[in-house]
């Protein structure tokens, strides 16, 4: 049942049209659509360019305006129930081609009587866009739903697991107190990997679940694995994916200290700068060491989760330096409410 | 009877697991003779102890950095006795896999006293890993080649040899400072290191980093066969006719 009315609410949601992809899409496919227009209407292929110009003028000033209306109103038209906002943003658009007509009339010297055929042109390339962004909508949502079955199965190596398990036994006889902090440390970790990770959580809690981690590692790894933190530029409100930090951490442990002979560093720096976030993590790397082959699993899963957080706006890159290997996360500044 | 104790050595590269294996055996003592001579945190340290002497069983870590418990297990076999073996894991698919396949004795982590104790008491009567089997079971190139001398053995950084050459039984390995004679195949060397060293001959293989160049052998002319020049060696090693085109592939 709940998952029904779940499934309800995902359908009839407005595109964010604050979202830099949503835009870029807009953009790309209004213009598109212009193009074709064109094409269509140049009475030869050589006067296609000549007809293409001309229709920019009428398209761009319409185009750009209504993104920037759009934009603006975004919050407004979220509140309305769906097909209330859908019907606001056709008479919006058609309010702003009437709007754009009468100005234009005297500087292009437009003929009055294409404004029926522009209205309607415009309708239907704005319901064809909501009918795009709906469809879009619906394509995701099952896999935001996915994204936490995921972030499940592919987090947290059973090689961890079962080695974090056989360090508290060693602990349990001569240290019973270390042993008792470990399982606490276990039983966080698991709780956050069972938990509903769809929303976006504080940075801060993602970090606490990181030190987790790392203290859980460093119960077996002991002197091989050091840890630097910087996070002093970091604005704890920000928001992330959950679980975006943690399986990356495990892979620079997994791939760049256990299979080193010495001791090794796992840097993390964590700042924001103007409306990003950036998240920058290092570990040692040697080109012929590791002969287990690189697991892409839990690198593909963050940026696809990203993906579905934040479209375009987020990137995740990876670099590998002389003695270095590097994440780099980048995503909107989002601040929690 | 048999009353002397299991003499074990522990081997993984991680403190809290080599303590647990401890308080283990321990346990298992009472009904199972055994003793502790040795810990070691990586392979290299497992041979120094094992190459002493007066080690019956290695429980051996399959997961270790610099070199794996399966090139260990191998190394360990050029001793005289060679140890008994059992390897540890806490979970490695592939490892597990090839247990399974050439029914080897392995434990899972976290180890429960009763399976270790199985393990050991099999082991007494049982015969050590063949090393072919071990040589099947190796999934990435050895870091070293191994050469038994004295009883003891003599590990080989395989980053340091610059040819191997194939005699009548035995290949003999070249570094800088020696020789030494190993009981392999050049074949399965070949495939082993393959990045690594490249065939010159039918019986020699020069590794790719210490060609400093070729040159003809003996007449100004010119005329003779090619020969390789290594770094840090007076002496040539002939190239084959059939094996020329790796002097046009270095000139490039």
């Amino acid at each position: 049942m709940a998952r029904s009315i779940n499934h309800n609410a995902n359908t009839g949601a407005l595109p964010d049209f604050r979202n830099f992809g949503i835009l870029l899409r807009m953009l790309l496919i209004v213009n598109g659509v212009a193009l074709l227009a064109s094409l269509l209407q140049a009475p030869a292929f050589r006067a296609w360019p000549a007809q293409l110009t001309g229709n920019a003028a009428l398209v761009e000033p319409l185009l750009i305006l209504s993104l920037l209306v759009l934009a603006v109103l975004s919050n407004l038209l979220r509140r309305l129930p769906y097909v209330m906002a859908i019907i606001c943003i056709v008479m919006l658009e058609l309010a702003l081609t009437a709007a754009l007509h009468a100005a234009g009339q005297a500087m292009y010297l437009l003929d009055p009587a294409s404004l029926p055929r522009r209205l309607l042109i415009v309708a239907l390339t704005t319901g064809m866009l909501l009918v795009y962004f709906d469809l879009r909508g619906r394509a995701l949502s099952p896999a935001l739903a996915e994204a936490r079955l995921q972030a499940l199965q592919a987090r947290i190596r059973p090689h961890f697991l079962f080695n974090s398990i056989n360090a508290v036994l060693s602990l349990v006889r001569q240290e019973p107190r270390r042993a008792e902090t470990a399982l606490e440390d276990l039983a966080g970790l698991f709780r956050a990997l069972m938990a509903d990770n769809r929303e976006l959580t504080p940075v801060s809690h993602e970090i606490e679940l990181c030190r987790q981690y790392l203290d859980l590692e460093q119960l077996r790894l002991g002197d091989r694995l050091r840890v630097e933190w910087h996070v002093e530029n970091m604005p704890p409100d920000a928001l992330v994916p959950p679980l975006a930090l943690q399986p990356l951490l495990e892979n620079a442990v997994y791939h760049g200290i256990e299979p080193a002979e010495t001791p090794g560093v796992v840097s993390i720096n964590i700042y924001g700068a103007r409306d990003r976030l950036h998240v920058v993590l290092r570990n040692p790397y040697r080109p012929d060491g590791d002969h287990h082959a690189g697991n892409k699993m839990a690198l593909a899963n963050i940026r696809e989760r990203l993906q579905l957080h934040f479209d375009v706006a987020a990137e995740l890159t990876t670099r590998v330096g002389e003695n270095t290997y590097e994440v780099r996360m980048v995503m909107p500044y989002v601040k929690s409410k | 009877m048999n009353t002397s104790p299991l003499r074990v050595l522990i081997v993984d590269d991680e403190a809290p697991a080599r303590s647990r294996l401890r308080d283990l055996l321990a346990d298992v003592g009472g009904a199972l003779p055994v003793t502790v001579t040795g810990e070691a945190g990586n392979g290299r340290e497992a041979l120094r102890i094992a190459g002493a002497g007066g080690v019956d069983v290695v429980l051996l870590d399959v997961r270790m950095p610099g070199m794996d418990g399966v090139e260990v297990a191998q190394h360990l076999q050029k001793l005289e006795p060679p140890p008994a073996v059992v390897f540890t894991t806490a979970y490695d698919a592939y490892a597990i896999q090839a247990f399974e396949l050439h029914a080897m004795d392995y434990l899972l982590k976290p180890i429960k006293a009763s399976r270790l104790q199985e393990a050991l008491s099999r082991v007494m009567q049982g015969a050590a890993p063949q090393p072919e089997t071990l040589r099947r079971m190796q999934q990435a190139p050895r870091a070293c080649l191994s050469a038994a001398e004295r009883g003891k053995v003599h590990l080989i950084p395989v980053g340091d040899v610059l040819y191997l050459r194939a005699e009548l039984k035995y290949v003999t390995v070249r570094t800088t400072g020696r020789e030494y004679l190993i009981e392999e195949s050049l074949t399965q060397l070949e495939q082993e290191f393959q990045d690594r060293f490249v065939r010159v001959h039918r019986n020699c293989l020069v590794a790719r980093t210490a060609i400093r160049g070729f040159e003809r052998a003996g007449a100004e002319n010119g005329e003779g066969p090619w020969q390789v020049v290594l770094a840090g060696l007076e002496e040539r090693i002939p190239v084959s006719r059939r094996q020329q085109h790796v002097v046009r592939e270095f000139a490039r």
